[in-house]
């Protein structure tokens, strides 16, 4: 009972900050109600016994791409003029399509047959998830770490200021 | 094969000449600056010197082993786990690869040793010993690899090196175009071996048993037995893909182009090359395979036949050539051509003895003419040579007991294996007489042109520094002038004998290629084949002469007891197949009479070798001499057809595609003139009509293309939503 | 009260989902389409980690939704590194103002 209250409180948390980033007039609250949906999904990930998932969700999002998100942010604007900025537009068109996407998939939801194996208590995820890296997931894990580094080395040539201009 | 002994040394074989590569390849430029040329020496000698003491305590600890317990094993890390694919990176020993390793780290180690004395002139030498180290290192890879894969890190590895090392006089385009030929070559033969080895593994695991480890393959093979591939049998099929990439790595027709041109090389890296690397590659690889190759009669067919024309066409080669080192490439090819026709006809151990007392007495010719290269300053020409006796003795005589050893003069090394081979081919149930005979004809051709080759080097006199005529042999002189000629060579100094760091290394050689020989003393001389023997437990199928498997479970004390029994029983044989003995006889009365025809024509000069070249109108002398126009045949064909290929396609572009572009547009103009005003106004109202379509289109269309990402999404929810609903409709 | 089951967790992620395509669709600051992904991206990944648990697979899932969050990580790294090159060189943020490439 206190277990699915729980789950309903952090749920309820997620759709609420996920409506807030879109509805939001102002970047920076959209930015702290992203913060918010995004520990909310972490929740959901602990809900889900997937512990290192969830630690990996607050540190790397959280902890760096929301960071990240606030500096861009304040180099981007004056504060003072974040009305203006964040302006959205076509809402209508928008909120009409995005209903009707929604449609779709809860029918997609609903009428898919899932095939749901109840599981028991699986162990501590950290453990598997270090072992299926180094294993069958290896090549893959060793693609991400290339991809970073490429992302790294694009970011810094990207913001270069003379390769600007 | 029973469970392996895990050990943890023997990476370091392998990791120690790998990491005197990386430090002199890194650091070596600095290193030879700050500390000089011995700092260099020392770190590449270091590695190679102490993964042959582990070597050897490898040997021991197999020593100390039940014969079908000597295996040990060291699996460093897992490596490539997908599937059903399971590799390790790791490492294995048994009789077979011990021996591999032995005569990789000692005879390459005192070819590294020799180096430091060849190479006192060199300015860079941090870059040639971190490419031989890196060439060793690989080699032991291609050795030790428990696996085809491992294995084939090493066999790319040795072809890159020799790459490197042949063409590290980059400098004249000759040897850099050598390096090339020998890569390009070597990339043909290993297409084969990665074809073998996928179709193996493919196979194999049709019956969900795929591996590539060779222990497991040895127990699995059996599974492809009845499995054909392109209609000829799997096993058929891919043994004679790996014998393709063996006759790349070893020489043989139609690959042995390269090893002649390798010579471009510094003369430690042909030793290294020829004696105890890379080109034993190959038949270690058959050796090693030995249970797969025993199920494809018909590649041993192929296998024999090709390295008995290989020994005989490269020994007839050798016997026109000028260049010291020449020679002794073809003579390397030919011997070579004895190991395959010891895999043909499923004498793996003999093979790999002759490999082995190969690596001996060719190693040991070859820092010979190094050691003469070296003191006569580069000159390569055997004309300009001769009456080297004198100067260089210790040179000399190792270089004659190796020549003995080569010729298969009793009881140098030579002989015990190179007879075992010519017996096998005739007493083998897959051996001939013909395999035989043109064997024997072989070995008479290497001992007169080794015989050849000593008479015009050591023996007559001195003729550096003369003008020499460009005639056959220039003998021109009388033995009483043979003293006046020494103030006036071209050199300004006398040949003079090499330094102990040269010699040291030739006198070890030269003793291995007398004492290696008593290992395996055939029992028909009342020996034991304790080489055999020691190799029986992994090429059972192919020690048919094998005597005494009793004898196989002696320690390392019964081995040097046994030995000392051989050396003994030689004098004093006990009966044993009396035709062994015709055999044995005639083709050591064969090679003495290939050395007596040399001393006619070179040293007695009765015979001018003139009259020998002129025989058959010269034929047979030029066809030689040419090297049976090989090299020309494949410029002729193979790089002339691709050029003509690509000639016939520009002639087909430039008279069928331009002239039929051409012809239409002549066809276009006469009509258009005959129909001028039609064109005017019907066509080009067309093509104007056409036009306007396409722009009237393009400012329709370029309304999509907003630059605004916002409609872009748009687009794509609304195909996304477009799909959904078709799906779920 | 019925258990949590699979469906709960999808129409979270749903609505997750349907919040961020809003954002995406009606921001016209490069920064909030990129906080708009990141929504999208996290729905992506409550799925994966809810199929996980209830398909009674392994860890699959859940590495996939690891493999999500580098890719999130190196987006945004990339993203916001584009917009600041934008800010440079338009003084703006705002991607109707940057119709460079209209055709």
């Amino acid at each position: 009972m206190i277990y699915a209250a729980l789950f309903y409180l952090i749920a309820g948390l997620t759709v609420f900050c996920a409506l807030g980033v879109a509805l939001s007039r102002n970047v920076v609250y959209s930015a702290f109600f992203l913060m918010g949906a995004l520990l909310g999904a972490a929740g959901l990930y602990g809900f889900l016994l997937a512990d290192f998932v969830a630690v990996v969700q607050i540190l790397v999002y959280v902890g760096g791409i929301l960071v990240l998100t606030l500096f861009a942010i304040m180099l981007t604007h004056q504060i003072a003029e974040v009305e203006v900025s964040n302006r959205s537009v076509g809402r209508l068109p928008a909120a009409i399509l995005v209903i009707v996407t929604g449609v779709g998939m809860g029918l997609a939801i609903f009428r898919a047959p899932w095939h749901t194996a109840p599981s028991g208590e699986p162990p501590p995820t950290t453990y598997g998830i270090g072992e299926a890296f180094l294993g069958p997931y290896l090549l893959p894990f060793e693609l991400a770490s290339v991809v970073l580094l490429t992302a790294l080395i694009g970011a810094i040539v990207l913001s270069r200021r003379e390769l600007r201009d | 094969m029973s469970h392996p002994i895990e050990v943890g040394y023997l990476r370091w074989i392998v990791l120690l000449p790998l990491l005197g590569a990386i430090i002199n390849g890194l650091f070596g430029a600095h290193i030879q600056k700050r500390l000089g040329r011995g700092a260099i020496a020392a770190i590449a000698c270091t590695p190679v010197a102490i993964a042959f003491l582990i070597s050897v305590s490898a040997f021991f600890q197999l020593l100390g082993l039940e014969p079908n317990q000597r295996f040990l094993l060291d699996d460093m890390s897992k490596w490539i786990h997908v599937g059903d694919l399971k590799l390790n990176l790791a490492f294995w020993v048994d009789p077979l690869s011990c021996t591999l390793i032995l005569v990789v780290t000692g005879i390459g180690g005192l070819i590294h040793l020799y180096s430091v004395g060849y190479l006192d002139d060199e300015p860079s030498i941090w870059r040639y010993f971190a490419y031989l180290n890196l060439f060793t290192a690989a080699m032991l890879t291609l050795v030790l690899g428990d696996s085809l894969l491992v294995m084939f890190v090493g066999w790319e590895g040795v072809g890159l090196c020799s790459y490197a090392l042949i063409g590290f006089w980059y400098k004249d385009l000759n040897n850099a175009t050598a390096g090339s030929k020998a890569f390009i070559v070597n990339r043909i033969g290993d297409f084969g071996f990665v074809l073998g080895m996928f179709a193996l593994y493919w196979c194999l695991d049709e019956s969900g048993q795929g591996t590539l480890i060779f222990r497991e393959l040895a127990e699995r093979v059996h599974l492809i037995s009845d499995q054909k591939v392109f209609g000829i049998a799997a096993a058929t099929f891919i043994t004679l893909a790996f014998f393709v990439g063996a006759t790349g790595k070893s020489a043989q027709i139609p690959l042995y182009v390269w090893l002649p041109d390798a010579m471009a090389g510094p003369t430690p890296v042909s030793a290294l090359i020829h004696a105890a690397t890379m080109v034993t590659a190959g038949v270690y690889m058959i050796a090693r395979m030995s249970f797969l190759f025993d199920m494809a009669p018909d590649t041993l067919a192929v296998i024999a036949t090709i390295g008995t024309a290989t020994a005989f066409l490269a020994a007839t080669i050798g016997v026109a050539q000028w260049d010291i080192k020449k020679v002794l490439a073809y003579s390397t090819v030919s011997q070579l051509g004895f190991m395959f026709i010891a895999m043909g006809v499923g004498a793996y151990s003999a093979g790999i003895f002759h490999l082995f007392t190969h690596a001996f007495f060719k190693a040991c010719l070859f820092l010979g003419s190094g050691s003469i290269i070296h003191a006569l300053h580069h000159e390569q020409d055997m004309r300009n040579m001769g009456g080297l006796k004198k100067y260089m003795p210790i040179t000399f005589l190792t270089f004659f007991v190796s020549t003995l050893a080569i010729a298969g003069i009793p009881p140098f090394a030579g002989f015990f294996s190179k007879d075992e081979i010519l017996w096998k081919a005739w007493s083998s149930p897959h051996g001939s007489g013909w395999i035989w005979l043109f064997g024997s004809m072989a070995a008479g051709f290497t001992a007169f042109y080794m015989f050849r080759q000593v008479f015009l080097t050591f023996f007559g006199e001195y003729r550096g520094g003369q003008a020499h005529g460009h005639g056959h042999a220039d003998h021109g002189h009388a033995a009483d002038h043979a003293h006046a000629v020494h103030g006036g060579h071209g050199h300004g100094q006398e040949p003079h004998e090499s330094s102990k760091v040269i010699t040291g290394p030739l006198v070890l050689l030269a003793l291995g290629a007398i004492l290696t020989g008593f290992l395996n003393v055939p029992g028909a001389l009342g020996g034991h084949h304790i080489f055999d023997n020691w190799l029986a437990p992994v090429l059972q199928a192919g020690s048919h002469g094998a005597a005494s498997p009793a004898h196989g479970a002696a320690g390392a004390h019964g081995v040097a007891s046994e030995l000392a029994a051989d050396v003994e029983h030689v004098a004093h044989s006990v009966a044993h197949d009396p035709f062994e003995y015709i055999l044995m006889s005639v083709s050591v009365g064969i090679a003495l009479f290939g050395i007596f025809l040399a001393w006619l024509v070179y040293e007695k000069k009765a015979i001018s070798p003139e009259r020998f070249s002129e025989v058959l109108g010269g034929v047979p002398y030029n066809l030689v001499y040419n090297k049976y126009y090989v090299d020309e045949v494949y410029q002729a064909t193979l790089i002339r057809g691709t050029l003509a290929l690509s000639r016939i396609l520009s002639a087909f572009d430039r008279w069928i595609i331009d002239g039929a572009v051409n012809g239409a547009a002549a066809v276009v103009r006469v009509v258009a003139r005959v129909e001028g005003a039609f064109d005017t106004y019907v066509v080009d109202g067309a093509v104007n009509l056409v036009g306007a379509v396409s722009l009237w289109a393009g400012n329709r269309m370029r309304a999509i293309q907003t630059g605004h990402i916002y409609s872009y999404l748009y687009a794509i929810v609304i195909g996304v939503a477009v799909v959904l609903f078709v799906r779920l409709i | 009260m019925i258990e949590i089951g699979l469906h709960h967790y999808l129409v979270v992620s749903l609505i997750v989902f349907l919040a961020g395509l809003f954002t995406v669709l009606t921001r016209r600051n490069a920064i909030g389409i990129l906080m708009g992904v990141e929504l999208i991206l996290n729905s992506a990944n409550i799925n994966y980690v809810a199929f996980s648990r209830f398909g009674g697979g392994g860890y699959d899932g859940q590495i996939f939704s690891i493999f999500v969050i580098m890719l999130a990580a190196a987006e945004a790294a990339i993203g916001l590194a584009i917009v600041l090159g934008i800010y440079r060189k338009f003084e703006t943020i705002d991607v109707e103002a940057t119709d460079t490439l209209r055709g």
